[in-house]
C-alpha cells in the first residue's frame, strides 16, 4: 500500500466500499467531480467509490445537486472538473448511449417511459443492443433476426416476471399505475445488462406497502444480478434499511459519508436537514 | 395478451397489403374492360408515386416524429437520376421493365446518398429548426437540378452546371438542359411497376416499423433522453430513418420522371413537399394505411374536379378542413357519434318492432 492510499484510507468516510469488494475493481469511481452552470457551482469535489455488489444511497435536501450528479454520471451533462470511471474506463466526452454500454443504467425522477408502447416493448427497447443483427437483416425480418427477436421477447418476459410485472406486459406503459411505472423503469434499465444501476427516487409516490416491497426487490436485484445499486431517495426508512453505505450532499458538496448508523448521528447531516439551533449559531 | 398484440400488428399490416392489391386488381380489371378514360389512366402512375412518397414521409414525420419539408427535393433527385440512367442505358439494356427498375434503384440510391449528406448537418437540429432547414435543402436540391446540364454523345455521358462547359459531340443529345428540364423522355413507367413500388415501399416501411429499429425509432420519438439512457444511439437512428425515407422518395421520383415526356425541376418545389405532408397528416401520423388512402383520394380529388375550374381548389380546401375536423376535433367527433347513435337507434327501434311482430 503506498503512502497516498494510506492517507486516503485515514479519511474515515472517503470510501464506501464493502469489505468483500475491497480487492475488486470498483464499478464506479468518481474523483473530484464538479460542474458549473454559468457562475453557479452545482456540484463540487464529489468523490465516491462503489464496489461491484454494493447498495449505496445518495441523500440530501432538495436542490442539493443529487440528480445533477446522476446526470453527470450518465453523461447527460459533461463535467467541468474531475473524472468518472465506470469499470475502470474514463467516460470523458462520451455520449449517454456509449456510457450505457460501459455498464451504467438509470431510472428517472420524473418517470420517462415510452408511454405509447406496451410494457413489453419498453423492456425490449432496453434489450436493443442485446439483439445483435445488422440493419438490413432486421429490416427484412430474416430468420436470424426473428430468432434473436424471439429470444429478446423471452428475456423481456423473464425480467418483467422478476419484478412481478408479467401480467401487464401487453398494456400501454402510459396507462399503468404510478408504482408499476417506476418498477417498469427499473426493468427497462436492467434489460441493458448493467453493472451498476442508478435509481432516482424509486419510492417517490409509492404507498408504504409498495415501498416495503420495493426494498425487498432492490435487495433481490443485487443478489440475483450481482450488480451495484446507487439510489437517491427521500424516504429515510428505505435508505436506512436498504443501503449499506450512504453519502450526504448539500450545496453540491459531500458533507458526510458512512454507514446508515454513522449518518444518523452525524452532526453535519442533522444540521443540513433540521437546521442549526439558534443559540449556537 | 402478448401474442394478441403481435397478431393485431400483423393483421393491420396484412389489411394494408390487401387493400393495395385489391385496388390494383380492380384498376387492372377496369382498364381491361375499357372503363377508364385516357386521362383517368394517366392518374394511375402518379397515384402510386404519391402513395409511396406519403408512406416514406410518414416514416419520418409520423413514426420518427421529425418534421421534414424537403421530401420533394429527394423526389426530384430521384426523378432526374432515373431519367438520365434510363437514357444512358437505352442501348445497353434491352427490356424497358429492367431499365425502369435499374433507373428506380439508381434514383433511390442517389437520393439516399443525398439524404445521408444532408442528414449530417440537418439531424443536429430538432423540431421547427429541422423543418426550416429541410425546407431550405429541398429548395437547394431543386435549384441544383434546375441548373444541371446532362447529355450523351458518341464519347459517352457528359454533365455540367452551365451551358458553356457543356460540349456535346456530333449527334449528341441533351437529356437534361438546365431550367428547361428533361425533354424527350421515353415514357417507360407502367402502372404495374407503380404497384410494385408501392408494395416495396410498404414492405420496407412496415418491416422497419415492426423491427427492433422501429422500436428504437419510436422510443427516440417518445422520450429521447430515456432512449439514450438505455444505450440507443439517437443520431444514428434518426439518420437511418432519414436515409431510408430519402431512398424510397428517390425511387418514387424516378418512376414519376419516367412517366412524362418532359419535366422541369420547378415541379419539385415546396408546394409538392407540402402536398405530400398533407397526405401524411390527413392519413394520420404513423398510420401507414391512412397514408395510402389519403394520398390516393387527395391526389385524385383535385384532378377529378378539373371540370369545376376555379372552384376546385376551394372545394379541395373545404374537404381538407372537414377531414381535419372529423379526425381531430373532439366536439365534432362527439357530434358525429351522437348523430350515429341516433341513426342506430332508429334501426334498433325498427328491429324491435319487427321482432315484436
Amino acid at each position: 500500500m503506498n503512502e497516498y492510499s494510506k492517507k486516503m484510507l485515514k479519511v474515515p468516510t472517503y470510501n464506501l466500499l464493502r469489505e468483500q469488494d475491497k480487492d475488486k475493481l470498483p464499478v464506479l469511481d468518481v474523483r473530484n467531480l464538479g460542474i458549473d452552470f454559468g457562475g453557479l457551482t452545482a456540484v463540487d469535489s464529489f468523490n465516491i467509490t462503489i464496489g461491484p455488489t454494493e447498495i449505496s444511497g445518495l441523500i440530501g435536501p432538495n436542490g442539493a445537486g443529487k440528480t445533477t450528479i446522476f446526470n453527470l454520471l450518465t453523461s447527460v451533462y459533461q463535467p467541468t472538473r474531475g473524472s468518472i470511471l465506470i469499470n475502470g474506463i474514463d467516460t470523458k466526452g462520451m455520449t449517454t448511449h456509449k456510457v450505457n454500454k460501459l455498464g451504467i443504467a438509470r431510472t428517472f425522477q420524473n418517470i420517462r417511459l415510452f408511454t405509447d408502447m406496451s410494457a413489453l416493448d419498453n423492456v425490449k427497447v432496453g434489450l436493443h443492443n442485446e439483439i445483435k443483427c445488422p440493419f438490413l437483416c432486421s429490416m427484412f425480418h430474416l430468420p436470424p433476426y426473428q430468432k434473436a427477436e424471439a429470444a429478446a421477447t423471452r428475456r423481456a418476459m423473464e425480467l418483467l416476471d422478476f419484478m412481478g410485472l408479467a401480467d401487464v406486459a401487453g398494456q400501454k406503459a402510459g396507462s399503468l399505475p404510478y408504482g408499476v411505472q417506476r418498477r417498469l423503469e427499473i426493468v427497462r434499465a436492467l434489460a441493458t445488462n448493467p453493472s451498476i444501476i442508478l435509481l432516482d427516487e424509486p419510492a417517490a409516490g409509492m404507498n408504504p406497502s409498495e415501498t416495503t416491497e420495493l426494498m425487498h426487490q432492490i435487495r433481490r436485484i443485487r443478489d440475483t444480478f450481482h450488480i451495484a445499486i446507487f439510489l437517491i431517495e427521500h424516504d429515510m426508512n428505505l435508505v436506512m434499511n436498504v443501503c449499506e453505505a450512504i453519502a450526504v450532499v448539500n450545496y453540491g458538496r459531500i458533507i458526510a459519508k458512512g454507514t446508515p448508523e454513522e449518518i444518523r448521528q452525524d452532526p453535519a447531516v442533522i444540521e443540513a436537514y433540521l437546521g442549526r439551533e439558534e443559540g449556537n449559531a | 395478451m402478448k401474442t394478441m398484440l403481435g397478431n393485431m400488428k400483423t393483421r393491420t399490416n396484412l389489411v394494408t397489403y390487401l387493400v393495395v392489391i385489391a385496388a390494383f386488381v380492380l384498376m387492372q380489371v377496369f382498364n381491361s374492360l375499357g372503363m377508364l378514360s385516357s386521362s383517368q389512366r394517366g392518374y394511375l402512375v402518379p397515384v402510386c408515386v404519391y402513395i409511396s412518397l406519403a408512406v416514406s414521409l410518414n416514416l419520418l414525420v409520423g413514426v420518427c416524429g421529425e418534421l421534414s419539408l424537403g421530401h420533394a427535393g429527394f423526389m426530384g433527385i430521384g426523378a432526374f437520376t432515373g431519367v438520365v440512367v434510363a437514357a444512358v442505358l437505352k442501348d445497353a439494356v434491352a427490356g424497358d421493365a429492367v431499365r425502369l427498375v435499374l433507373a428506380m434503384i439508381a434514383g433511390g440510391f442517389t437520393a439516399g446518398v443525398m439524404g445521408f449528406l444532408i442528414g449530417i448537418p440537418v439531424l443536429r437540429l430538432r423540431g421547427d429548426y429541422l423543418a426550416i432547414v429541410t425546407l431550405a435543402f429541398g429548395e437547394i436540391m431543386k435549384n441544383i437540378i434546375g441548373n444541371t446540364y446532362a447529355g450523351i454523345d458518341g464519347e459517352g455521358f457528359h454533365m455540367a452546371i452551365s451551358t458553356s462547359k457543356m460540349k456535346l459531340g456530333e449527334g449528341g443529345k441533351y437529356i437534361i438542359s438546365g431550367p428547361l428540364g428533361a425533354t424527350g423522355v421515353e415514357k417507360i413507367a407502367t402502372f404495374t411497376m407503380g404497384f410494385v413500388l408501392v408494395m416495396f415501399t410498404l414492405f420496407v416501411v412496415l418491416n422497419l416499423i415492426n423491427s427492433k429499429e422501429g422500436r428504437a425509432i419510436k422510443a427516440v420519438r417518445d422520450n429521447r433522453i430515456a432512449a439514450e439512457s438505455v444505450g440507443i444511439n439517437v443520431t444514428a437512428f434518426r439518420m437511418k430513418a432519414f436515409v431510408v425515407s430519402a431512398f424510397l422518395a428517390g425511387m418514387a421520383g424516378a418512376l414519376f420522371g419516367l412517366n412524362y415526356s418532359s419535366m422541369t425541376a420547378s415541379k419539385f418545389n415546396f408546394n409538392t413537399s407540402i402536398n405530400i405532408l398533407v397526405f401524411v397528416v390527413l392519413g394520420g401520423m404513423g398510420n401507414i394505411l391512412g397514408s395510402v388512402i389519403s394520398a390516393a383520394v387527395l391526389y385524385i380529388l383535385p384532378e377529378a374536379m378539373r371540370g369545376l375550374e376555379d372552384f376546385r381548389m376551394i372545394i379541395y380546401a373545404v374537404v381538407l378542413i372537414l377531414v381535419m375536423l372529423f379526425t381531430w376535433s373532439p366536439k365534432f367527433k362527439d357530434a358525429v357519434s351522437v348523430a350515429g347513435d341516433k341513426i342506430k337507434g332508429i334501426f334498433r327501434k325498427k328491429k324491435e318492432v319487427g321482432s315484436n311482430e
